[in-house]
């Protein structure tokens, strides 16, 4: 299958490791991955923040980029979340109905990595090694807006030697929430430190999430505190394989070691 | 009568302006939107079944309410006992038309209409009929109807014993909803009066009857 | 603002009475919270309790087949009677009139109270006894009364808690909800004895105990008075039946035992059937107090010689509703049952509490109900609700009335913006930055500019190699660096290495 990576803005800019691993993960089981060299951003910020009318060009910078191609994945609930929910009602508030339509099109074929790995291309098994003690937070738009539910559960738990910990009150949001996290920073790092405590509580090695930006505020955070606990996107602990010659969570990373 | 005959309403009369306002924020052509009720209007037990009674009475402990069972010719004796029990003896009320048989032997004031609220706090207990029942929530609900009286006289005194026919329990709302007749005075009641008002803790009983005893009455 | 032009408004939408109840604080959601996070008491009350009803609300939930049907009638209940409210309201004033009742109308919350006031006067009665009431409470009808010479008794537990506490509502079913049972019997213990009800010296901090002397002392309340005022559930259009859903019984003491009843409510809370009270009495209790059904739910029409107030009134209150109505996608705040099950999932209330909100409506609903009917001007205090949310959905997922809470909050932050614009306030810093990003993310181009921009982020990064964070940045970033870490930025995006690599 021919796919066109949705890098995100986030990935592109920070964690190309992330957007890397998504690629590895597909090449690895024989498709084939494209990157539209347009794309920016779904314009999340924006809508979220208020600035409809700014996140219109955005939107439609992003439809029109994407349009040409029969699959799209991006490595973001968050992102996948609002080109399904935001963007059509984008345009159509700004009453573009035609924009609105182009982007419900766009929005049916473009998938989150373990909607697509699981939905789209039947597997649950991607051939992954991570010999580490892992718990996964379920991010909130994956949970509530996609609905992905144990997909990325049941790619994890056929991942060779990764021991899947519960995450106590995983699906409390974690405090992130876009520019809520700088305007109501104080409420956001109350969330955090309930989430962080949970996740310390586990005695996982690896806190991993579909969402970068989530992971950004969570690592942030377990960083800050010097908890020895690290974060790693859902696609890099996917990516990772026992094979010693193998790209593993970016190409700075050795086999088997986290960042 | 509407606002405007108070004659302190400024012209337009409120009426006409948020009748105006609302006619004005639906536009000319509001969305026409069709009502869905894809969910159950009946339950698998036909009303009165063996089934529904368990359930009743399992809800009901459940809100700790105390559940008898008995024959039709043994109510007098049930309720006579649970009036022994919890009333001590003591007055209680009961509507103008409650089967006399069923508080034979207890100490009975009928309510002719004219007992004050002051009046019926003095007397320990009431006995009652209903109007139906819902076993899935465990409710009981009186309509001022037949051995029911007024709606005071339930609410008062601090026991209440509630006399239930098997062929009245329902097993859902829906049902209980098609059976009633919404222009009576109604109340619904599932268990005694409570609060979870401190710190979320359920307490049973505050200002309703402290204690609610069903008598289900089978055969 | 109360239009008196002598022809019926029609222009613009009209909002709630300015400066009359308590539908806005006096100061903005992020200052209001941050105090409130500090205090620890109050975040311990409140996280307890809220875990609490989230797991007796998903027992009852989990135990109905027909969970996801009933809400979807739910839902098509209410925005059928949004779009026919018209016909439904003329529908229960004719019934509620022909049964007895009268039927009074008020714009705005002045006008609701003035209508309540002389009501109670007409009656001679010095004072009311009242069942928890959100309408009532957001008109502040209690301080009208009290500036009338009436006294106006609250009978729910925990709407007396918080008025003997001289304190204000912070959840909509348990008021009271900060107040822990020792901070409960200091209230009692100050308050009541002033009020004629003696209290036992040993008074413990049983929940039950303190139960039993609210019990007491409202007893003789109850009994002696002749005039009630109350809130309504559901009333219903076809025949003028309304009703009102309590645990404690103090609703019925209320609606039986007085000579007058007055009943205040939302022009929202209208139901076209009486048929249609099957949905909402299985779903109101269940999401509400997490009870299969509560304890008791009173019903009346008009008035029934012989059994319960033989003067009833209705007073259908606008207070801003109508403005609500007119916004397309805010309108659904209308749909809301205030069953509070938003408020009891919400990650935001849970750390905040409700006074954060300033507003009788706090939490998820009350962050998209109050600015709207308070209306937003682009720095009101309201202005700040829609964006106390991180948008996690969790209130969505929980409303039986399915109201797309986080899709309507997004939309008033839109609105918000607008305001700020129309009212000259914009560009802000924040504003300009918006729209530099926006210019940027239309354009390939300008896009990697900005991105290699950002790379200057790591001459700030500091620690051995592999493990370099930020650690430290400039207002507002620094709402994010006081703390949380930011990773360095990588030397390379990834579409430059993708680039290098000549792939496509």
């Amino acid at each position: 299958m021919r796919i066109a990576l949705f890098v995100t803005c986030l990935a592109d800019t920070l964690y190309p490791s992330v957007a890397r691993a998504t690629v590895t993960v597909l090449e690895r089981l024989g498709h084939e991955v494209v990157f539209p060299p347009g794309q920016t951003c779904c314009g999340q910020m924006h809508v979220n923040t208020g600035y409809q009318a700014d996140a219109l060009p955005v939107v439609r910078h992003h439809v029109e980029v994407f349009e040409p191609y029969d699959a799209v994945v991006a490595p973001s609930g968050s992102c996948v979340g609002s080109v399904r929910h935001q963007h059509a009602r984008v345009a159509r508030r700004a009453g573009d109905e035609a924009l609105a339509r182009r982007a419900e099109a766009g929005a049916a074929r473009t998938y989150e990595l373990s909607e697509l790995l699981v939905d789209v291309l039947g597997v649950e098994d991607v051939g992954a090694s991570f010999p580490h003690r892992v718990t996964y937070h379920p991010t909130c738009h994956s949970l509530r807006m996609l609905r992905v539910d144990d997909k990325p559960l049941r790619l994890l738990r056929n991942v060779r030697g990764l021991e899947l910990v519960e995450l106590p009150s995983a699906e409390s949001c974690c405090g992130f929430g876009g520019t809520f996290a700088l305007k109501n920073a104080d409420t956001s790092t109350a969330m955090l430190a309930d989430k962080m405590r949970h996740v310390v509580g586990t005695g996982a090695e690896i806190c991993t999430a579909g969402d970068s930006s989530c992971l950004m505020h969570i690592g942030g955070g377990l960083s800050r505190l010097r908890s020895g606990v690290r974060t790693l996107h859902l696609a890099e602990i996917l990516a990772a394989t026992d094979d010693p010659g193998a790209e593993v969570a970016g190409q700075t990373v050795p086999v088997g070691v986290v960042r | 009568m509407s606002a405007a005959a108070d004659g302190t309403a400024a012209v337009p009369d409120a009426r006409s302006e948020v009748m105006a306002r609302i006619r004005s924020a639906l536009g000319e052509h509001p969305p026409v939107v069709e009502v869905t009720r894809g969910y159950r209007t009946s339950g698998e037990h036909r009303p009165g079944a063996a089934e529904l009674l368990d359930l009743l009475q399992d809800r009901l402990v459940d809100y700790k309410a105390g559940v008898t069972r008995s024959t039709a010719d043994q109510v007098p004796a049930t309720v006579g006992g649970l009036l022994e029990r919890l009333a001590g003896g003591g007055r209680v009320v009961v509507p103008p038309d409650l089967p006399g048989d069923w508080t034979a032997g207890a100490d009975v004031l009928r309510d002719d209409g004219a007992l004050t609220s002051a009046e019926l706090d003095r007397v320990a207990g009431v006995v009652t009929a209903c109007a139906v029942a819902v076993a899935e929530t465990g409710t009981i609900v009186l309509d001022a109807g037949s051995g029911q009286g007024r709606r005071a006289l339930s609410l008062v005194p601090d026991l209440h014993v509630c006399v239930v026919r098997a062929d009245q329990v329902v097993q859902t709302v829906p049902e209980a909803v098609a059976r009633l007749e919404p222009r009576r005075p109604l109340t619904w009641i599932s268990g005694p009066s409570a609060t979870s008002d401190i710190e979320l803790n359920r307490v049973e009983g505050v200002h309703g009857p402290r204690t609610l005893e069903v008598v289900l009455v089978t055969g | 603002m109360t239009t008196f032009l002598g022809i019926p408004s029609v222009g613009a939408p009209v909002r709630s009475s300015p400066g009359v109840g308590h539908l806005q604080g006096s100061e903005s959601f992020p200052t209001a919270a941050r105090r409130a996070l500090g205090d620890s008491q109050l975040r311990s009350n409140i996280g307890r309790a809220t875990t609490t009803i989230r797991g007796k609300r998903a027992r009852v939930v989990g135990e109905v087949p027909d969970w996801e049907e009933l809400r979807e009638a739910g839902r098509t209940l209410k925005a059928s009677t949004m779009a026919r409210l018209p016909e439904l309201l003329g529908q229960l004033e004719e019934q509620v009139t022909a049964a007895g009742g009268t039927v009074h109308w008020a714009r705005d919350a002045a006008e609701a109270n003035a209508i309540v006031t002389r009501l109670v006067q007409a009656t001679g009665a010095d004072e009311v006894v009242k069942v928890k009431s959100m309408a009532t409470q957001e008109i502040g009808l209690n301080e009208a009364l009290e500036a009338a010479g009436i006294s106006a008794w609250e009978t729910d537990l925990a709407e007396l808690i918080v008025q003997l506490g001289h304190d204000l509502p912070s959840h909509i079913l348990v008021p009271a909800i900060h107040r822990n049972r020792s901070e409960i019997r200091e209230i009692f213990r100050r308050e009541m004895p002033g009020l004629g009800t003696e209290l036992p010296p040993d008074l413990t901090d049983e929940p039950r105990e303190l139960a039993m002397t609210a019990r007491r002392h409202l007893r003789r309340t109850f009994l002696r008075a002749q005039v009630a005022i109350s809130g309504a559930n559901f009333a219903v259009a076809e025949t003028g039946t309304l009703s009102v859903v309590e645990s404690e019984g103090n609703g019925r003491m209320c609606l039986t035992l007085p000579r007058t009843l007055i009943t205040v409510m939302g022009i929202e809370k209208v139901v076209p059937t009486w048929q249609d009270l099957e949905v909402f009495l299985q779903l109101l209790p269940r999401s509400s107090t997490g009870e299969r059904m509560n304890p008791y739910t009173s019903m009346w029409t008009g008035v029934t010689p012989g059994d319960g107030p033989q003067e009833v009134h209705l007073v259908l209150l606008d207070n801003g509703r109508t403005a609500v109505l007119a916004d397309e996608v805010g309108r659904e705040a209308l749909h809301c049952i205030r069953c509070s099950a938003c408020l009891n999932v919400c990650p935001v209330y849970e750390r905040t509490g409700g006074h954060a909100y300033g507003s009788v409506y706090p939490g998820p609903i009350g962050a998209v109900l109050s600015p709207q009917l308070t209306g937003m001007t682009g720095d009101a205090v309201n202005d700040s609700l829609p964006y106390a949310s991180s948008l996690c959905g969790a209130c969505y997922d929980v409303c039986p009335v399915k109201i797309d809470i986080p899709s309507i909050l997004v939309e008033l932050r839109a609105q918000h913006v607008e305001a700020a614009a129309a009212s000259g306030r914009l560009p802000t810093p924040e504003a300009a930055l918006m729209k530099a990003a926006a210019v940027s993310m239309t354009s390939p181009f300008r896009w990697r500019l900005a991105q290699r921009a950002s790379r200057l982020g790591r001459l700030l990064a500091r620690g051995r190699d592999g493990q370099r964070r930020i650690r430290s940045l400039p207002p507002p970033l620094s709402g994010w660096t006081g703390t949380r870490d930011l990773p360095e930025p990588p030397a390379e995006t990834f579409r430059e290495s993708w680039a290098r690599e000549g792939r496509s």
